[in-house]
């Protein structure tokens, strides 16, 4: 069974086609990168895949009945996608704690939001996750935190929506060496539970990551399989991993 | 956060101070117009306080908020031209002077109502946040943002002011609606109706101050403050910005709305010129003053500008704007966080919340 589908998807931004015939499918608790070279179109998979933009054609079907092209960025949310953006955001001139709170599932009307998530929950979760993601300090201002700190916030924020598809693009950027192979550890012991897509540059992270690996190039796959079957392909030395 | 409680606790202790202390002084050190004019202040800090509310918490800019001010304001005026009755020029009592004289032989229906008090209190936050509430479901929706939203929020307060400059529009036209007489039977130029109206503005900032910090403290403060600095973000977890936005700024029109109705009484007239663009730029200049997102430091801004307004008309009539300009320039160049933020900077506490209009 799978948790995405994507059929036959282009979109074109002032005629340029950055998605061209996309086809794509991640299974449940499946764990997948997706490679390819700057402007591939790995970003604007995920644009479409939350509702941020519509497609020009094709169909995206979450758990194979929810029509995604008819959502917002809300409403994919609240199905259960959750985004983590290239460039970290965090809300800077909130603390951490107050970040994850936000982040934190439960009802997102205004009326609920007046009176706020359940405080004994919130801050057993709050504590749960910063563990996790080894941030110390829940009072400090998310803006003070240097970059592979917010990108630490950021997954700790994602996992605080338990969504069942976690979109993830570029998470190494800005980490240590250290801290990128942990981040593939946290996403390999997330797998399974919930399904994750992966965009990276990071070789090493990707071969850390030891999952399935699709290839995008001008907005359409490549290829597709094991890291090794991949990077024998001619066609992806070619365009990506021989630049 | 805890900087806000303390700020507010210090702020309401010296308005408490003030509301007592008037009444004491009224008449004796205190003219009576003293109090009318401090009354006025309270109105102002409580429409500052509305803009703060979705300007520094949402990031709102609006330049159009001195439309909500001012419809609470005629809404109020309309009341008060009623209970003119037969003690009007022309002596009809039925019609306001403005109606005889235009030869209307009847109330527009919208008048219908504005005998009643209790319709009017209702009208003066249910007009203003109606408007709000219309213009923000289409503009959010929209997702207008930005300049561009300032700029439709100034073409709204633009287009009011043309509307009711108009004679059909049954508002009295340029002359807007004045000569009131009294309120709930006492007259307005009473020094008891007086105090009252400024005990009624205090309580009203009172009020308007608790709410605002209500909202800015609770988990929908913070979805705001996420709306503010990183709205995509905020969306992609799951909220839907508009619905916020729409909430905060329907609040915010309905308290500028009862800032407007108490102003009006006390100065004893509205007219179109309230609708201006410039009235809705120095509100922000007020807020931007006393510290934005601080909520006590709007109240503040207002309060000082207002009250050197006063005294420089008096001494320097002329120079009034210059001297407004040069505040707010200076202002921004030596205290981006306003009066407030620079009293706080005496001992940093948290980095200052930075943003992006
Ligand atoms: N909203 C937009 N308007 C116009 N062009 C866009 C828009 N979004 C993306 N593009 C273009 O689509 C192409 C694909 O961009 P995208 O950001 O998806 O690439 P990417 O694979 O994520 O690249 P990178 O590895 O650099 O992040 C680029 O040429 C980009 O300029
Ligand atoms: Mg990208």
């Amino acid at each position: 069974m799978s948790i995405l589908n994507i059929d036959n998807v282009s979109k074109s931004f002032d005629g340029f086609r950055a998605i061209n015939d996309l086809n794509l499918a991640i299974a449940k608790g499946e764990l997948r990168a997706i490679i390819g070279p700057n402007g591939a179109g790995k970003t604007t998979m995920m644009d479409l895949i939350t509702g941020k933009i519509r497609p020009d054609q094709g169909t995206l079907f979450f758990d194979t009945t929810h029509d995604l092209t008819r959502l917002d960025e809300a409403g994919t949310a609240r199905l259960g996608i959750g985004r983590k953006f290239q460039k970290p955001t965090v809300i800077e001139s909130l603390t951490v704690g107050e970040n994850i709170d936000l982040a934190l599932a439960g009802p997102r009307g205004v009326w609920s939001a007046l009176r706020g998530p359940d405080r004994a929950t919130a801050s057993r979760e709050r504590a749960r996750l910063l563990d996790l993601v080894r941030l110390a300090d829940p009072g400090r201002l998310a803006g003070e935190l240097s970059h592979g700190q917010k990108q630490w916030l950021e997954i700790a924020m994602l996992l605080a929506q338990e969504p069942r598809l976690l979109l993830v693009d570029e998470p190494a950027a800005g980490m240590t060496d250290a801290e990128t192979m942990r981040t593939a550890d946290l996403l390999r012991d997330l797998a399974g539970e919930h399904s994750i897509v992966v965009v990276e540059h990071d070789m090493d992270f990707v071969r850390a990551l030891n999952c399935r690996v699709t290839v995008l190039h001008q907005g359409h796959v490549l290829a597709e399989g094991p890291l090794d079957h991949v990077s024998a392909n001619p066609e992806v030395i070619d365009v990506y991993l021989g630049r | 956060m805890r900087q806000i409680n303390r700020n507010m606790a210090v702020f309401l202790s010296g308005l408490f101070v003030l509301t007592v202390a008037i009444p004491l002084m009224q008449g004796q050190v205190l003219p009576d117009y003293a109090v009318q004019l401090v009354g006025k202040y309270l109105c102002y800090a409580l429409l500052a306080v509305s803009l703060d509310l979705v300007w520094g918490y949402a990031g709102i800019l609006s330049l159009g908020h001195a439309a909500f001010f001012t419809l609470g304001a005629y809404v109020m005026g309309m009341h008060l031209m009623r209970e003119i009755g037969a003690r009007g020029v022309y002596a009809n009592p039925e019609l306001p002077d403005f109606m005889v004289f235009l030869n209307w032989d009847s109330l527009p229906w919208f008048w219908g109502a504005s005998d009643s008090f209790a319709v009017t209190l209702l009208l003066v936050v249910a007009v203003p946040g109606a408007l709000a509430f219309i213009f923000g479901w289409f503009a959010f929706r929209a997702r207008v943002n930005g300049v561009y939203l300032s700029i439709i929020t100034q073409a709204m307060t633009y287009a009011l002011m043309l509307a009711f400059f108009r004679n059909e529009m049954g508002f009295g036209g340029n002359n807007g609606l004045t000569d009131f007489k009294d309120l709930l039977g006492i007259p307005l130029s009473s020094p008891g109706m007086r105090l009252g109206l400024f005990i009624a503005s205090a309580l009203a900032l009172a009020a308007g101050l608790l709410i605002a910090r209500a909202i800015t403290q609770s988990h929908l403060g913070r979805v705001l403050v996420g709306v503010r600095d990183a709205e995509s973000r905020t969306r992609f977890l799951g909220y839907r910005v508009e619905e916020y936005k729409l909430f905060v700024w329907t609040v915010s029109a309905m308290m500028a709305g009862v800032a407007g109705a108490l102003y009006v009484p006390q100065v004893g007239i509205v007219n179109p010129g309230e609708f201006a663009p410039a009235n809705s730029i120095e509100i922000v200049i007020w807020v931007a003053l006393g510290g934005r997102g601080t909520l006590v430091g709007a109240a503040l801004g207002a309060m000082v500008v207002a009250l050197t307004k006063t005294l420089l008309t008096g001494w320097l009539p002329d120079a009034w704007l210059y001297a407004l300009g040069a505040l707010f320039i200076l202002v921004t160049l030596y205290l981006p966080r306003g009066i407030v933020g620079a009293l706080e900077g005496l001992k940093p506490a948290r980095k200052p919340q930075e943003v992006a209009a």
